[in-house]
C-alpha cells in the first residue's frame, strides 16, 4: 500500500469528480466504483445527472473503504455528497473545474490530491467577449498547486485524443499513476476491460496517462510556457526576382531597433503577402516616420505599436483577400488536418459567403465605385441581386475558379475604391498619432492601439469602425490631461467589452462629466 | 428511444430470491415493484426518475410474462389518475414522476384519489428534485401529503432501506386504504449499492382480470354525501390504521444510546448526512455507530406522537433535521411537546438554516452548533472550540473561474431557432418572450438571453395570454417544446390562444422526443415504437384546435428561413395565433442513433459522408460575433502564434457534429466569410476518386500559376 493513512480499516476514502456535462464523468465514476468493489472494498457512487449534464458543470462523488477484517460483512455508512474540507482525491476533468473545486472547498491543502486535466473547455461567457475573455490558465494552475496536497496536472484530453479515447480513460490513468489508491495498475486495466466498450483505445489512453502521472507530470508547466514562446518570423518563398526585392526590404526592417524590428518582420511579411514588395516599401516608409523622433527610453513603444497596427490596417480584409486566402495551395492540407480527414478521403469544401453590394462596389475602380456609392437607391436595387448567401464549392474547379479570379483582383488593388477609403482613413489616423506624439507620447501609443477596435466584416466591421470613431472623438475632451492615455485605454477596453457599445456610452458619459467640470 | 439503453439493467429485473442486485437506487425501486406483485405502473419521465420509466419501457417482455401493465402517461395528472384502478380492485399500482412539479400537476387527481381511498396498494414514487442538480422551483412534496392526507415515506438512502420502503408502502396503503408517497431525493435515486433480491411476483389480480369483472361502489366516488364521509373516514379509520401499521412494523428506527442529554430526530433521507456530520464531530464511527441517539423518520407523514414524545423524554434538547421549508415536522413536534408540557427544548431551524439543501457543511455546522449549545461535554476539546485557519484569499481564482450553467448541446437543433429569434430582434426590436420548460429554456442564458418568464410545463403560450391587446404594435413570442405541447400545451396554450383570439406568435420546438428528460418517445416522435403509438404530427393537432396560421419548418438549421417565418408571423395581417412548428431531431439522440450505424458502415467499406465545419483562422478577425449567436461548445477560441493578433480567433474543435448552425448563422447574420463546411468521404467510389483527382489537378495548376508570381510566407 502506498497510502499509509489507509492502513486503518474503517478509514473512508472520499473522491469527487468535477466535470463538464458530456465529458464521460459517469463512465469514470463507474470505473472507480467497480475497481474498488473488485478489490473487495466497499464503494458507493452518486451523481446529480439531469439537465446539469447538458454542457454544464457537474459533479460525481465516490466513497470507498476497505473491509474491516474483524467484521467483513458490516457496511460503512457513506455520505451522498462531498463536503468542503473533507475530500481526499479530487479529479477535475477540465482546468476551470479544478478552480471551481477549490472555490467550493473540495481541495484542502495538506490533504487533497488534485488530479486535473489542464485543457480548457471554454464557457460561453469566455467566448462572447469581443476581445479575449478567457480565464487565465496560469492563475488556475497556480491555485491548483498551492491549495492541494499534491497536484497531478497535464493535458489529459490530448492524451485521450492521441489514442482516440475519451478523457475519462486518461483521467482513470492519471488516478492510477498518482498512486493514491492502493490498487495495482493491472486492477485498473482489468476494470476497463470488464466494461467492454471501446476497450483498446481506452487502455492505450489509460496507460499513457498513467505513465505521465507516475513520471510526475511536469508537462503542465512546460505546455503553458511553450505557448508563450516568441513566434518565429514568417519565411518567404517565391521566384528569385521577388526574393531579391524581399531581401532588400527585410534588411531595412532588420536594421530597426528591437523590439520594433521583430514586430516589423511580421508586419512586413503580412503586407508583402497581401499585395507586393512595393507595398512592403510603403509600409517601411511609414515605419521610418514613426521611428524618426521615437524615444529609446520608452522602448520604442510608439514604433512597435505602429509596426503592428500599420500592417493590420494596410492588409484590410476585402473580397480579393478572402478569395485569395480561400484558394491558396496549403489550405487543402490544413482543412484535412482540422477536420481529421485521411489522405485517401476526398473532402468537399463549401464556403459560406455572403457578400453585400457594399463589398462589391468597394472592389470596383475608385471613380466608378464612388459614383455608385453616392446613389443609395441604385445601391439598394443592386443589393437585391447581390445580397444573399453564396455557397461556393472550392474543391470543384468551377467554384474554385470563381474565387481564384476574384483573388486575382489583388494586383489591381491600388486602383480600387476600398483602397482609397482605407488609405485616407489610415493616413488620418497615423498623422493624428504622430502629431499627438509631440505633446503626449503615451496618448499617441493609445491612439495607435485604438485600431484594435476595427475588425470583422460587414456590420461587425461597421460597428467596430463606429466605436473607433467615437473613441477618438473623445480626444478633444482629454486634451492637456496628464492621464489622457489612461482614459483613452479605458475607452478602448469599454468598447471591447460589449458589442452593443453600452459600456462605451457609460465611459464617454463619465469623461464628458469631468470635462464639463 | 430513450437516451440510454437499459438492456443490462433489464436483466437485473429477472434476479430471484437470494441473488444480489447491484445498481442505482432508482433501479432497485423498479425491481422492488415487481417483487411486490405490482399490477400496473405508469408515470411521467423527468430527472431523477426517468430511468425507472426507461427500464420498464425496455422491460416489456418481463412485464408481459408477469401480466403487469405499463404506461408512459401523458402527464403526472394522467399517471395519478391511473391509480384509480386500485380504488375498487385489489391491484397494486405505482405511478412515478419528478416532484414537487409533478405533484403540482397531479394534485387534482391525487386529492380525488385520497378522498375516496384505495383498496389495492397505491404508491406514488416521487423523485424529489431539491438541492444541487435540481432544475425546478425549490418546494417540498411534504405539503401535498398533509393537505390530501396521503402518507409520505422518506427512507434512509441505501438500497435495502429503499426497497423495504416500497414493500411497506404497498402494505401500508392497503392497511389504511390510503395512497402512499415514497420520496426519493436526487442523489438517492442515483446512489449505487446492492440488496438481496426476491422472486418477482405475478399480481394476484391483473388489470385483465379486473376488466373481466368490473366493480363499483358509490361510496368511493367523490360527490356528496360520500365526500363528507371520506373526510371523516380519513381521521377515524385510515389515520389510526396507518399509525398502527407504522408502529407494528417499526418503520421508524431509533439508533444510539438509550440515555443521553440530547437526541436528533431526522427525516430518513437525511440519515447518511447526519452520520457523516457525527463522524466528523467524533461521535460516530464508519459503520454509523453513534453516541448521540437518533430517531429516524422513515415515515415523515403521519408522525407517531407517542414514539416522538418517548424519544424526547429525559432529554434536555432534541434537534429536528428537516430539509426544506416550511418546517412542517418541526411545527408539529413543537405542538406535541407543548401539549405534553415537555421540558425538552426543541431545536431545528435555527442551528440549521430554514432554506436550502442540507449539504455536508450545513449539516456539520448545524449539528456542531446544536451540540456545542446543549451537550458540549460530548465533544472533544479540539472539536468543541476548534482553531480554524484563516480562510485563504481566493479573489483571483473567483475572477478566473467562469460560471458554467447547462446549455444547448453540440449541434442542438434549438440553437439556430434562438439565433434566428435574436436576429429578428436585432431587426425589429425587443419583444416580450415567454419561455417554457424543456431544453429550450436554456435560451434565457448567454449568449441568447431570450425569455422573460417560465410558468410551467406546456404553459409558455398561456403565460403570455394576458399580453394580447387590440391595436398593439408588437406581438409576443412564446416558446413551447413538443414535450410540453403534448403534456398539456395543446389545450392550455394552443386551445386557450384560439378561444381567446390571441394574436400572438407561438413557436413549438419539436425535436422528436421528450429530450430534456432523456429522449423518451412522445406522440409526435418520428420513429415507430413497438409498444406506443407515435407519428402524430403536431401541425395536425394544432390545426384541429382551430389554428389557421401554421408554418412547418423541417430544418431548424436554416436560420434564414427560420427568421423569415418569425418575421412573417410577427407581421402577418391575419388574426388569431400564429404557430410555427420548428422541427429537427435532438442531436444527442440523432448521434446516438446514427453514429454506431455510420461507424459500422465505414468499417464495412461503404461510402460514408462525414460533415464537419471549420474556420479559416487567417480570415477570422477575432471579433467573436459568431459566438454571440451560437454558444456551441465545439465553436471555441484559440490563440494564434502571430504578434499581429491581439485577440484569439474562432476555432471549431473535433467535437463538431457538422450541424451547420455556425455557418448558417454567419450567412444569415452576414457575419464573416470564415466558415467552411467539409464533407469527408470515407471509402470513396472510383468516380469519387476520379472526380477528386480531376479537380485537384486543375486547381493545382491555377495555384502554381499564381505561386510563381508572388511571394508566400510560411
Amino acid at each position: 500500500m502506498k497510502h499509509a493513512a489507509l492502513a486503518a480499516p474503517p478509514e473512508i476514502v472520499k473522491l469527487a469528480v468535477l466535470a463538464v456535462g458530456g465529458q464521460g464523468g459517469g463512465v469514470l465514476t463507474d470505473w472507480i466504483t467497480t475497481l474498488a468493489l473488485s478489490q473487495g472494498w466497499w464503494a458507493q457512487a452518486t451523481s446529480v445527472a439531469g439537465v446539469a449534464q447538458r454542457t454544464g458543470a457537474t459533479i460525481y462523488y465516490v466513497e470507498m473503504a476497505p473491509r474491516d477484517p474483524a467484521q467483513p460483512q458490516r457496511a460503512p455508512v457513506f455520505a451522498l455528497s462531498p463536503a468542503p474540507g473533507d475530500v481526499d482525491i479530487l479529479i477535475a476533468a477540465e482546468l476551470a473545474e479544478a478552480g471551481r473545486a477549490i472555490l467550493r472547498g473540495f481541495v484542502t491543502p495538506g490533504r487533497t490530491t488534485l488530479i486535473a486535466s489542464t485543457h480548457r473547455m471554454l464557457a460561453v461567457s469566455e467566448k462572447i467577449a469581443a476581445a479575449d475573455g478567457r480565464a487565465d490558465a496560469a492563475t488556475l494552475l497556480a491555485h491548483a498547486r498551492s491549495h492541494s496536497r499534491r497536484l497531478v496536472a497535464f493535458d489529459m484530453e490530448a492524451v485521450a485524443n492521441a489514442n482516440a479515447a475519451h478523457v475519462s480513460a486518461s483521467l482513470f490513468g492519471a488516478l492510477a499513476g498518482a498512486g493514491v489508491l492502493p490498487f495495482s495498475r493491472d486492477a485498473y486495466a482489468a476494470t476497463i476491460r470488464a466494461g467492454g466498450v471501446g476497450v483498446d483505445p481506452s487502455l492505450r489512453a489509460f496507460a499513457a496517462a498513467c505513465s505521465a502521472a507516475e513520471a510526475g507530470a511536469a508537462a503542465a508547466d512546460g505546455s503553458l510556457e511553450a505557448s508563450a514562446a516568441p513566434p518565429v518570423a514568417p519565411v518567404p518563398a517565391g521566384p528569385s526576382a521577388l526574393m531579391t526585392e524581399w531581401s532588400a526590404l527585410a534588411t531595412h526592417a532588420a536594421a530597426f531597433p528591437q523590439p520594433v524590428s521583430q514586430m516589423a518582420a511580421h508586419g512586413l511579411a503580412r503586407v508583402v503577402d497581401y499585395l507586393d514588395a512595393d507595398y512592403g516599401a510603403e509600409y517601411l516608409a511609414r515605419l521610418d516616420r514613426a521611428l524618426a523622433g521615437d524615444d529609446p527610453a520608452r522602448d520604442f513603444a510608439f514604433s512597435t505599436a505602429a509596426a503592428k497596427h500599420l500592417a493590420i490596417a494596410m492588409a484590410y480584409d476585402d473580397l480579393p483577400r478572402v478569395a485569395d486566402l480561400k484558394t491558396r495551395s496549403p489550405r487543402a492540407a490544413r482543412i484535412r488536418t482540422e477536420t481529421g480527414a485521411t489522405e485517401v478521403e476526398p473532402v468537399h469544401t463549401t464556403e459560406y459567403l455572403h457578400p453585400r453590394i457594399d463589398e462589391v462596389v468597394a472592389t470596383l475602380p475608385a471613380s466608378l465605385g464612388e459614383r455608385l456609392a453616392a446613389r443609395p437607391k441604385l445601391m439598394a436595387a443592386l443589393d437585391r441581386f447581390v445580397n444573399r448567401g453564396r455557397r461556393i464549392r472550392t474543391d470543384r474547379i468551377t467554384g474554385f475558379c470563381a474565387l481564384w479570379l476574384v483573388a486575382g483582383l489583388r494586383r489591381h488593388r491600388r486602383r480600387l475604391l476600398r483602397h482609397r477609403t482605407e488609405t485616407v482613413h489610415l493616413d488620418h489616423w497615423f498623422d493624428l498619432a504622430l502629431t499627438v506624439r509631440a505633446t503626449d507620447y503615451a496618448l499617441a501609443v493609445a491612439i495607435l492601439d485604438a485600431r484594435r477596435l476595427i475588425k470583422g466584416y460587414a456590420d461587425t466591421h461597421a460597428r467596430g469602425l463606429a466605436k473607433y470613431d467615437r473613441v477618438l472623438a473623445a480626444l478633444p475632451l482629454l486634451a492637456n490631461r496628464p492621464d489622457a492615455a489612461d482614459w483613452l485605454r479605458r475607452l478602448i477596453a469599454a468598447a471591447l467589452e460589449d458589442p452593443e457599445g453600452q459600456r462605451l456610452d457609460g465611459a464617454l458619459r463619465t469623461i464628458r462629466r469631468f470635462a464639463a467640470d | 428511444m430513450a437516451e440510454r439503453s437499459f438492456a443490462r439493467e433489464v436483466e437485473k429485473l429477472r434476479l430471484g430470491t437470494g441473488e444480489t442486485f447491484s445498481g442505482e437506487g432508482i433501479l432497485a425501486i423498479t425491481k422492488a415493484l415487481l417483487q411486490c406483485g405490482v399490477g400496473y405502473v405508469g408515470g411521467y419521465q423527468g430527472a431523477p426518475i426517468s430511468h425507472l420509466m426507461d427500464v420498464l419501457a425496455d422491460a416489456q417482455p418481463i412485464l408481459a410474462e408477469l401480466g403487469v401493465h405499463f404506461e408512459a402517461s401523458a402527464s403526472e395528472a394522467a399517471a395519478t389518475a391511473m391509480l384509480a384502478a386500485s380504488v375498487h380492485y385489489p391491484i397494486r399500482g405505482a405511478a412515478t414522476f419528478k416532484s414537487a412539479v409533478g405533484l403540482n400537476v397531479a394534485s387534482d387527481a391525487l386529492a380525488n384519489l385520497a378522498s375516496g381511498g384505495v383498496t389495492g396498494g397505491a404508491l406514488l414514487i416521487l423523485g424529489e428534485d431539491y438541492g444541487e442538480g435540481s432544475s425546478i422551483m425549490q418546494e417540498r412534496s411534504h405539503a401535498f401529503a398533509m393537505k390530501s392526507q396521503v402518507w409520505l415515506l422518506d427512507p434512509r438512502p441505501n438500497l435495502p432501506s429503499i426497497v423495504a420502503a416500497v414493500e411497506h408502502g404497498f402494505a401500508l396503503s392497503e392497511a389504511s386504504n390510503t395512497p402512499v408517497m415514497l420520496q426519493v431525493r436526487i442523489r438517492a435515486c442515483h446512489v449505487t449499492g446492492s440488496f438481496t433480491a426476491k422472486n418477482n411476483r405475478r399480481p394476484p389480480m391483473t388489470v385483465a382480470d379486473a376488466l373481466a369483472n368490473p366493480r363499483r361502489d358509490t361510496a368511493r366516488i367523490v360527490l356528496p354525501p360520500a365526500s363528507f364521509l371520506h373526510e371523516r373516514e380519513k381521521i377515524t379509520h385510515r389515520l389510526p390504521a396507518a399509525h398502527a401499521y407504522i408502529r407494528r412494523h417499526a418503520l421508524n428506527e431509533t439508533f444510539g444510546p438509550a440515555r443521553s442529554p440530547v437526541g436528533i430526530i431526522l427525516q430518513g433521507g437525511m440519515y447518511n448526512a447526519v452520520i457523516r456530520a457525527l463522524q466528523r464531530l467524533g461521535l460516530a464511527d464508519a459503520f454509523g455507530e453513534t453516541q448521540v441517539p437518533l430517531h429516524v423518520l422513515n415515515v415523515t407523514y403521519p408522525l407517531i406522537e407517542d414514539d416522538l414524545l418517548a424519544f424526547c423524554a429525559g432529554k434536555n434538547a432534541v434537534l429536528i433535521v428537516e430539509e426544506g421549508q416550511p418546517d412542517h415536522i418541526e411545527q408539529a413536534l413543537g405542538a406535541m411537546l407543548h401539549k405534553a408540557a415537555s421540558p425538552t427544548r426543541l431545536e431545528g431551524k435555527g442551528p440549521l438554516p430554514m432554506a436550502g439543501e442540507y449539504s455536508g457543511q450545513v449539516m456539520l455546522d448545524g449539528l456542531g452548533a446544536f451540540l456545542r449549545a446543549h451537550a458540549p461535554d460530548l465533544l472533544a476539546p479540539a472539536i468543541r472550540a476548534p482553531n480554524l485557519p484563516e480562510p485563504p484569499d481566493l479573489s483571483a481564482l473567483v475572477r478566473e473561474t467562469p460560471n458554467r450553467p447547462p446549455g444547448f448541446c453540440i449541434g442542438c437543433p434549438e440553437r439556430p431557432i434562438f439565433a434566428a429569434t435574436k436576429l429578428i430582434e436585432q431587426e425589429r426590436g425587443p419583444h416580450h418572450i415567454a419561455s417554457d420548460i424543456g431544453c429550450h429554456l436554456f435560451s434565457i442564458m448567454p449568449p441568447f438571453e431570450l425569455g422573460a418568464t417560465t410558468m410551467g410545463y406546456g404553459l409558455g403560450p398561456a403565460s403570455a395570454s394576458a399580453l394580447n391587446a387590440e391595436g398593439a404594435t408588437r406581438r409576443s413570442i412564446s416558446f413551447i417544446g413538443d414535450g410540453g405541447f403534448w403534456h398539456n400545451g395543446l389545450t392550455s396554450s394552443i386551445g386557450n390562444a384560439v378561444f381567446n383570439r390571441s394574436d400572438n406568435v407561438i413557436v413549438i420546438v419539436d425535436n422528436f422526443y421528450s429530450a430534456a428528460t432523456g429522449g423518451q418517445d412522445i406522440l409526435s416522435s418520428r420513429a415507430t415504437n413497438p409498444s406506443k403509438s407515435t407519428l402524430h404530427p403536431i401541425t395536425a393537432a394544432v390545426r384541429g384546435m382551430g389554428v389557421k396560421w401554421i408554418r412547418q419548418i423541417d430544418n431548424t438549421y436554416d436560420v434564414a428561413r427560420m427568421r423569415e417565418a418569425l418575421r412573417d408571423a410577427l407581421t402577418s395581417p391575419d388574426k388569431g395565433p400564429k404557430v410555427i412548428v420548428a422541427s429537427s431531431e435532438c442531436m444527442l439522440n440523432k448521434q446516438r442513433r446514427e453514429a454506431p450505424i455510420l461507424r459500422a458502415a465505414t468499417r464495412d467499406g461503404q461510402r460514408v459522408v462525414r460533415r464537419r465545419f471549420g474556420v479559416d483562422a487567417d480570415i477570422c478577425t477575432g471579433d467573436h460575433a459568431c459566438m454571440r449567436l451560437s454558444g456551441c461548445p465545439s465553436l471555441t477560441l484559440r490563440t494564434l502564434a502571430d504578434p499581429l493578433r491581439d485577440d484569439p480567433v474562432a476555432q471549431i474543435d473535433a467535437s463538431c457534429v457538422g450541424c451547420g448552425a455556425c455557418g448558417e448563422v454567419a450567412d444569415a447574420a452576414i457575419l464573416c466569410p470564415s466558415f467552411y463546411e467539409a464533407r469527408i468521404i470515407a471509402n470513396p467510389t472510383r468516380w469519387d476518386r476520379f472526380w477528386t483527382r480531376f479537380n485537384r489537378r486543375l486547381i493545382a495548376a491555377l495555384q502554381a500559376h499564381r505561386d510563381a508570381r508572388r511571394l508566400t510566407f510560411t
